[in-house]
């Protein structure tokens, strides 16, 4: 084929997405076994990779880029550099065994195609992630991993735990976005440029800028809550309520590591300080210690495996904090290993809680005889993840125990092996227990499960024991990838075998210690219980008293602002209104209120007169029909001053239309109760001095409102083009019915709609006997016996 | 004339306002209907007000030549006082009907949306 190698970059993210788009269907014409042709998607993407292969690992990046949206500076760009390479070599690879895997782990599941759609999709954001060059369209994808896992965990939508533990993780990892995409636009401005190719150039600089510990910290606080470091590991044990092949595909082999992504790319640009040492390579070294005590505590398979995962995503994140060439290194293998033993094991604790539907290891046992080809399984992760010859475990051990070999480094190493004596013995708890001694009430009646459960976490076994035997070709790949973490070429020399040396008695160590603490588990109860009477001020705890809070709050405000009451309403806006004019033009309407001329007519004097007493007369008449008639002189009185100053169309339209309201009030009021004084004496004053207060501010802001006005050119249009093209003499209706007419149209739509209203609402009397409302029942009788009445 | 004017505006807002902070819903109508009636004086004042001038081009002339009382804020007010009149008729038969069903005019029993 004849396109620019970069162009594949895009067609895989399209290959995936059209997979996803598919799953549904599939699924519907091949059931589960649709997983296996689904899976070729990825696979052929792998595939497609291996063949740039040589392009990647000689150092020489694929970039492909389109035009977003220009007006932003967005620009799509991809680039695939040997960091990339690894990680999207995961991500599809793993992928394509998690899609076959949870065809037999969902077989006979309606939502199975579901499923395999969301995988897909979780596939193309997290492919995207790792291959976007451009900041904005990494955190884009990012995103987008965090929404596809929300999507993942809460898989089970009809159980509360899993919809809590997916809001958790999309909280969580959401928060963490948040501060990322501060901090990802601090970089940019920072470094002058979103792509974090050119941004390579300017690492210098940018590293001596002012804003550098935030924009590291805002960075790093979506690193660690993606890569659930501690304090905000306390997600991903809860994100285990997704099914399996969620597990082992996102929150083991994936997006976990997406963190991890972001502080290897990042490295270049901003690591190598004081401040990126200590905040990292601390916070990964006691995340890798918590999450490997934790691991021994917890008696769910998948708890388990949660917590240890947490425990490698610590070590990783230490080893990138460390940031030598050769802890670089390390990290890349280990997360190698990781990706492989992890999903395996994943994949594994699944397949046992789908043959005897119990995940709980001490109900379970004697699983060996009855789950060969997953035990099978079992052992080839679980030598891999404690480190044992000859498998890519060992090596990648070995590489990061001879990485923290300084005597500087020595509290890291001596926190390295105690995670490691803490993660060999849970693998003892994992593919041990279930498996050897007694069969169990539960485990009595297990068969082995179908090829798609076991076959791919049995090759996920064998791939990492081929790694380990053949380390060359990963040594190119990790060589290229530490490439693009630490700015130059690294040379990397895996070997299975290294000889005896201290880094392989430390191993051994490793070993035994864990081997001691696995078979003297039960003794360590008195210490668990105190991590539990601790775990009360844990994280954990943290998040849910965080979280009632703002609910609480947000619930204490709606029942103070939304209390229910319209006048407290109408309060709160007449107060809020007159103290902002006051505020913005107190001084001002002082200055202006020049002394006005009084030029006054008797009859005017005696109309506003009136006006005023029949206001007066309205606000205190005891009865309605003093308040309506009150009401009916207001309006009488400001059709005569519309008459006095030369409005009379206004003047007659008001004549009208105020004689039509006393007629409308006298028939209901008349079905109305009478006034009755309900308030006290106090809420008068207080409502009366607050209406004077406001009238007050009226007068004044008019005042103020005939002081500047100067010119009036609309009025002027109007005038002067009134007879020349609307052919028209009065010039109020000129303005109405020409050139306004499009204002009345939607004046004369106001009022069809509102007598619509008002017919509905009589009409909707009719039928009230019968089956409109029945809250009826509920009337006081008094009330109810002129329901019978009309209006 | 203008200060008059200014204070009869503010006036029917104290009063407007008064009345629609009362708990009866009866009242709360009145409250209203002297709101429009002030909103409509408070426009008509603050476009300026000229004694007796009304707008309309005599015959034979193609512009007033006169000054005249400004149009556009009689537009606005015509318009004002129609919509006014609807609102204030929907809200009543609204009333009228709340009272049939509920049984009372006390505001601070209708504070739920569920009786």
């Amino acid at each position: 084929m004849n396109f620019q190698p970069g162009t594949s970059l895009f067609l895989w993210l399209l290959a995936i997405l059209v997979a996803a788009a598919s799953a549904t269907g599939v699924h519907r014409i091949f059931g589960p076994r649709g997983g296996w042709g689904l899976a070729f998607i990825p696979a052929g993407v792998v595939a497609s990779m291996l063949r740039l292969w040589p392009s990647v690992v000689g150092m020489q990046a694929v970039t492909i880029s389109f035009d977003w949206v220009p007006e932003l500076n967005l620009a799509l760009t991809l680039r695939l550099d040997g960091l990339s390479l690894l990680f999207a070599l995961l991500i599809t690879g793993i992928g394509a065994l998690v899609l076959v895997y949870a065809g037999g782990y969902l077989k006979g599941d309606q939502r199975l195609g579901r499923l395999w759609a969301f995988l897909l999709l979780f596939m193309a954001a997290m492919l995207g992630l790792v291959l976007a060059d451009n900041l904005l369209t990494l955190f884009i994808f990012w995103e987008l991993t965090s929404i596809t896992s929300y999507l993942l965990i809460g898989f089970n939508s009809d159980k509360p735990e899993s919809r809590a533990s997916a809001l958790q993780a999309l909280l969580v990892t959401g928060a963490g976005g948040l501060a990322l995409l501060p901090g990802l636009l601090l970089l940019g401005v920072a470094g002058g440029s979103f792509e974090i190719s050119s941004l390579l150039n300017d690492a210098e600089s940018i590293r001596q800028h002012s804003l550098y510990v935030p924009m590291l910290v805002l960075i790093l606080a979506g690193a660690f809550t993606k890569s659930a470091q501690f304090p905000f590991h306390f997600w991903l044990p809860n994100a285990m309520a997704a099914p399996t092949p969620v597990s082992a595909y996102l929150h083991s082999a994936t997006m976990v590591k997406a963190g991890v992504y972001l502080i290897a790319r990042m490295h270049p640009i901003l690591g190598g300080t004081n401040e990126w040492f200590w905040m990292i390579a601390s916070v990964g070294a006691i995340t890798m210690i918590v999450g490997g005590l934790l691991a021994l505590r917890a008696a769910d398979l998948k708890q388990i495996l949660a917590y240890a995962t947490i425990s490698v995503l610590g070590t990783l994140t230490m080893l990138l904090g460390i940031g030598t060439e050769a802890t670089v290194t390390a990290a890349l293998a280990v997360l190698v290993a990781h990706a492989f033993y992890k999903g395996g094991l994943f994949m594994v604790a699944g397949g046992i809680d789908h043959a005897v539907h119990q995940r709980d290891i001490r109900k379970l046992g004697g699983l060996r005889s009855a789950m060969p080809a997953t035990f099978s399984a079992a052992c080839l992760a679980g030598l891999s993840m404690i480190g044992m010859l000859p498998t890519f475990g060992f090596v990648a051990k070995e590489v990061w125990y001879e990485s923290i070999g300084d005597a500087s480094q020595r509290p890291f190493l001596a926190a390295s092996v105690l995670s490691n004596i803490c993660l060999v013995a849970a693998v003892g708890l994992v593919c041990v227990t279930p498996f050897f001694g007694r069969r169990t009430e539960t485990t009595r009646e297990a068969m082995e499960n179908n090829l798609a459960t076991w076959a791919p976490p049995m090759f996920a076994g064998i791939v990492g024991l081929l790694l380990g035997l053949l380390p060359t070709r990963i040594s190119e790949l990790l060589s290229a990838a530490g490439h693009g973490v630490v700015g130059h070429a690294v040379p990397v020399k895996l070997a299975l075998w290294h000889g005896v040396n201290v880094t392989l008695l430390l191993s051994l160590l490793t070993l035994a210690g864990g081997f001691t603490l696995y078979w003297q588990r039960h003794r360590m109860e008195a210490w668990f219980s105190g991590v539990d009477r601790l775990a009360q001020f844990g994280p954990a705890q943290w998040y849910h008293r965080l979280l009632t809070g703002v609910i609480e709050l947000a619930r204490g405000l709606t029942a103070i602002l939304q209390n229910g009451y319209l006048r407290f309403y109408l309060l709160t806006m007449v107060g809020l209104t007159v103290f902002s004019v006051w505020m913005a033009l107190g001084s001002e309407l002082q200055s202006r209120l020049h002394p006005v001329s009084l030029d006054l007519r008797v009859h005017e004097i005696l109309l506003i007169g009136l006006i005023l007493a029949a206001a007066v007369v309205a606000v205190r008449a005891t009865t309605w029909l003093l308040a309506v008639g009150a009401l009916g002189v207001v309006g009488y009185g400001v059709a005569g001053i519309f008459v006095m100053f030369g409005a009379p169309d206004l003047a007659m339209t008001q004549f009208v239309i105020e004689t039509l309201t006393v007629v409308l009030f006298v028939l209901a009021f008349s079905r109305l109760p009478d006034f009755r004084r309900l308030s006290s004496a106090a809420t008068r004053v207080r409502d009366a001095v607050i209406a004077v207060v406001a009238g007050a501010t009226i007068t004044a802001l008019l005042l103020f409102a005939m002081t500047v006005r100067s010119d009036h050119p609309i009025s002027d249009y109007y005038s002067a083009h009134s007879v020349a093209e609307a052919h028209g003499r009065n010039l109020v209706n000129v303005i109405l019915v020409d050139f306004r007419a499009l204002d009345t149209l939607g004046e004369i739509t106001v009022l069809s709609i509102a007598a619509i209203g008002v017919y509905s609402l009589l009409k909707l009397r009719a039928s009230k006997e019968g089956s409109v409302d029945d809250k009826t029942t509920a009337d006081p009788p008094a009330t109810s016996a002129r329901h019978t009445e009309g209006m | 004339m203008d200060i008059a004017l200014a204070i009869t505006v503010g006036g029917l807002y104290a009063a407007g306002i008064y009345m629609m902070m009362r708990r009866s819903v009866v009242k709360l109508l009145i409250g209203l209907g002297l709101l429009s009636h002030a909103a409509n004086l408070l426009i008509f004042t603050a476009g300026g007000i000229v004694r007796g001038r009304v707008p309309v081009v005599p015959n034979g002339q193609s512009q007033p030549i006169t000054e005249i009382a400004d149009p556009l804020p009689q537009a606005l007010i015509l318009t004002a006082i129609v919509i006014s009149f609807a609102v204030l008729a929907f809200a009543l038969v609204l009333i009228y009907r709340t009272y049939q069903t509920l049984g009372t005019d006390d505001l601070d029993q209708l504070k739920a949306t569920d009786t």
